[in-house]
């Protein structure tokens, strides 16, 4: 029988950790992410797992190691945040170019400087070429869902790729909330056992992961990735679809909230659509048709079934965690282009919100839905919540 | 059980021909010499550095065994890696041969930009062989200093310059730095007698747990130094004390040669282009004199560590 308990977005992580009981995990603490790691010590500890857990020295390491375990033929997880994530940044594209299905508790926390612990989404927006899978969680439950999904959609044969499990630090991570947890042996029936492609530790059949590839096959590499990835979005509805089947819910690859009928569309990410959807509500009270889209699977990028919810909208306003200084914010670079493709052009307002945790409230969510419906459009990027 | 070099060389090469390693390179041969010493089966991991590129230019590939690269600075913890999913794998039935875990690195990638990578693994007791190819510079990139490079020498980041005659400063000691790991098996070798280091790579990939090995190995292009002499600048490195080679096992220091006579270290510097600025000049006479002095200093501390005196013939 699914049980229900009080319970944080990393101890979701850590137990959906525990009936994974994953090969190998190599961790490394920073806040918020590390009570994934130290939650799942003590599974390890009291031996209701029997994961060979590698308590590296750094980030650095932790990625490697997770790499060459994964790419051994282990089922691998692990988690970080900020300046973790930061410092594995040269191991990414490579745990993605071997084709590792690494699952990743990407806890996001803003980058120094100025050094600070909240949220943005920073950290993992710097990743966003890196060649992995990234999926936003907006709460506790989909935090936990979304983990034991990722272990099948990285290791699905023509996907192959490591994956970004992403809640946001502090409002996600440590917020206890009701969540349904799957039984045990229905966790496992579900994630199957990994059946790896071409282990390193298949002596009888060695293998070189790693050579140094020039000018004349690099390209073609790169370009499996490529492929690779248009496969992500049918593995993850397939994946989805027997996911539901068991627990009844349901996760799309967009979260389209009163979008049908909208005039004026908010499209944002993560816990921050809580304060979107509640201000639909109270607008569609007041007879404002607004809706609220939310991006789940950011890479790849969905970008027909976005063009599809937002297409029949007069306005819409994309709000980024982060910012691309120097250049329009990450998301509403992405929407743009995606709006572009299709033809479409529908005036399109920026914003940035929440730097480093600053809260997104309702109120802020009301400011930029009132510009769309006041058609105060511009192309200049605005800010939410930001004394000026 | 003693290793018979006739046994051996019919062996299958973990790394075969045609690798792109200068002729007279010191690094192929280390490969050659230490595999040679294993029975069971190995995975291989290789820091970034020219034993990685020059092994496994696409399509092509001289190992015959599993090879991993990732990166420059993490073969320690690569090799982590690949020994912590073996022991979940095979406590799960999933892997049933005995394996074993080798990691090279270049020096650049062992006493600089692996170093913490490396001493985390020694410390968490992951059971592997790490061998360090000691060509005292990052050759890769174009022979730039690193901090094993010795005192003196010319290299393109600490070129011997009108004012300042290479490198100033002296090398770490980081086969003494492994060994503070208090780990159960750390050595310090060269490539002068092939038996020395078979023997040697043996005893470290059959000892449990982490091992450590710092094998000097010419750089022809780095050193300025004739191919043919590979074999025999490394007996001189060894004759003139300038590489002491050693095993600490268990935590006991033990000498593994003691030359007979006394030699000068200008005998291991002559034949090499990059000390040949210090053959002329007060500068060049004072930076010899203080190579020598540390020669002294180190052979001592090791003496005393094995327990050893040493009285030269004269
Ligand atoms: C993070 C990083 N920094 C720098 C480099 C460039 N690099 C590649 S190999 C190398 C030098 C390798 O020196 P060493 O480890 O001594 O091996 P060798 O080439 O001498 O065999 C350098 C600096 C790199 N690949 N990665
Ligand atoms: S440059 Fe030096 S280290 Fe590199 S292959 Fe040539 S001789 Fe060997
Ligand atoms: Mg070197």
């Amino acid at each position: 029988m699914p049980r229900k308990d009080i319970t944080s977005g990393n101890w979701a992580v850590a137990e959906a950790m525990r009936q994974i009981n994953p090969d190998v995990v190599a961790a490394y603490p920073i806040t918020p992410s590390t009570d994934i790691p130290m939650r799942f010590s003590e599974f390890v500890a009291d031996g209701l797992v029997d994961t060979n857990l590698v308590t590296v020295e750094s980030e650095h390491s932790a990625i490697s190691a997770c790499v060459a375990a994964s790419v051994s033929g282990a089922r691998v997880m692990t988690a970080s945040s900020a300046n973790g994530v930061a410092l594995m940044h040269e191991i990414f594209p490579i745990a993605a170019s071997y084709r590792a299905p690494i699952v990743f508790g990407l806890v996001n926390r803003s980058l120094g400087a100025p050094i600070n612990i909240h949220c943005d989404h920073g950290d993992s927006m710097a990743e966003r070429d890196s060649g992995w899978i990234h999926i936003y969680c907006e709460d506790g439950q989909e935090v936990y869902d979304t983990t034991i999904m990722a272990v099948r959609i990285a290791e699905q044969k023509d996907v192959l790729l490591p994956i970004f499990v992403c809640q946001d630090g502090f409002i996600t991570s440590h917020c206890f909330e009701p969540i349904e947890f799957m039984d045990d042996d229905v966790v496992r029936k579900f994630i199957g056992e990994r059946d790896p492609l071409f282990p390193l530790l298949d002596v009888d059949n060695p293998v070189a992961y790693g050579s140094l590839v020039l000018t004349d096959y690099y390209f073609e590499i790169k370009r499996q990735q490529v492929e690779a990835m248009k496969h992500v979005e049918k593995a993850y509805l397939d994946v989805a679809a027997e996911f539901a089947k068991i627990t009844g819910r349901n996760y799309p690859l967009v979260d389209k909230y009163r979008t049908e009928d909208a005039d004026y569309i908010m499209v944002i990410m993560s816990s921050a659509a809580g304060a979107s959807k509640e201000t639909v509500d109270r607008l569609r009270e007041k007879g404002h048709k607004v809706g609220c889209l939310r991006i789940r699977l950011f890479r790849p990028f969905p970008a027909k079934v976005i063009v599809d919810a937002l297409k029949g909208a007069k306005a819409i306003a994309v709000c980024d965690r982060a910012a691309s200084l120097g250049a329009p914010a990450p998301l509403f670079t992405e929407i743009k282009g995606a709006l572009y493709d299709a033809g479409i052009h529908i005036p399109a307002n920026t914003y940035v919100y929440g730097l480093g945790g600053r809260d997104f409230f309702p109120h802020n969510a009301e400011e930029a839905f009132m510009d769309l419906i006041n058609k105060k459009m511009s192309p200049e990027e605005r800010y939410l919540g930001l004394r000026e | 059980m003693a290793v018979k070099l006739k046994d051996l060389i019919t062996k299958e090469r973990a790394m075969r021909q045609g690798h792109r390693m200068c002729p007279g390179c010191g690094a192929p041969t280390v490969v050659q010499q230490a595999l040679l010493a294993i029975e069971q089966p190995v995975v291989i991991t290789a820091a970034t550095g020219c034993l990685e590129v020059s092994t496994t230019i696409y399509p092509y590939n001289s190992w015959s065994v599993p090879f991993l690269h990732t990166a420059f600075e993490n073969a320690g913890a690569n090799v982590s890696g690949i020994e912590a999913a073996y022991v979940a794998l095979k406590k799960r039935g999933k892997i049933k041969k005995d394996i074993k875990f080798i990691a090279f690195g270049g020096d650049g990638g062992t006493y600089d930009i692996g170093l913490q990578s490396l001493s985390g693994a020694a410390e968490r007791g992951h059971d592997f062989t790490y061998i360090c190819y000691n060509n005292q510079g990052y050759m890769n990139t174009g022979a730039q200093r690193s901090s094993a490079t010795p005192k003196g020498a010319s290299a393109s980041t600490s070129p011997a310059g009108t004012v300042i005659p290479g490198k100033i400063q002296k090398p770490k000691d980081l086969t003494a730095i492994m060994a503070a790991h208090h780990i159960p098996y750390v050595a310090q070798t060269t490539i002068f007698n092939p038996m020395e280091l078979i023997e040697k790579i043996k005893r470290a990939v059959e000892t449990p747990g982490p091992a450590f090995v710092n094998v000097l190995a010419p750089c022809v292009l780095f050193w300025r130094l004739e191919p043919s002499m590979q074999r025999e600048i490394c007996k001189l490195a060894v004759e003139t004390r300038f590489w002491p080679i050693y095993e600490v096992i268990d935590g006991e220091w033990k000498l593994g040669y003691k030359p007979k006579k006394f030699a000068p270290v200008e005998e291991f510097l002559k034949p090499q282009g990059r000390f040949k600025h210090l053959m002329k000049g007060e500068t060049g006479k004072k930076i010899i004199e203080d190579l020598q002095k540390d020669i002294e200093e180190e052979w001592n501390y090791v003496l005393k560590l094995c327990g050893e005196t040493w009285e030269p013939q004269s």
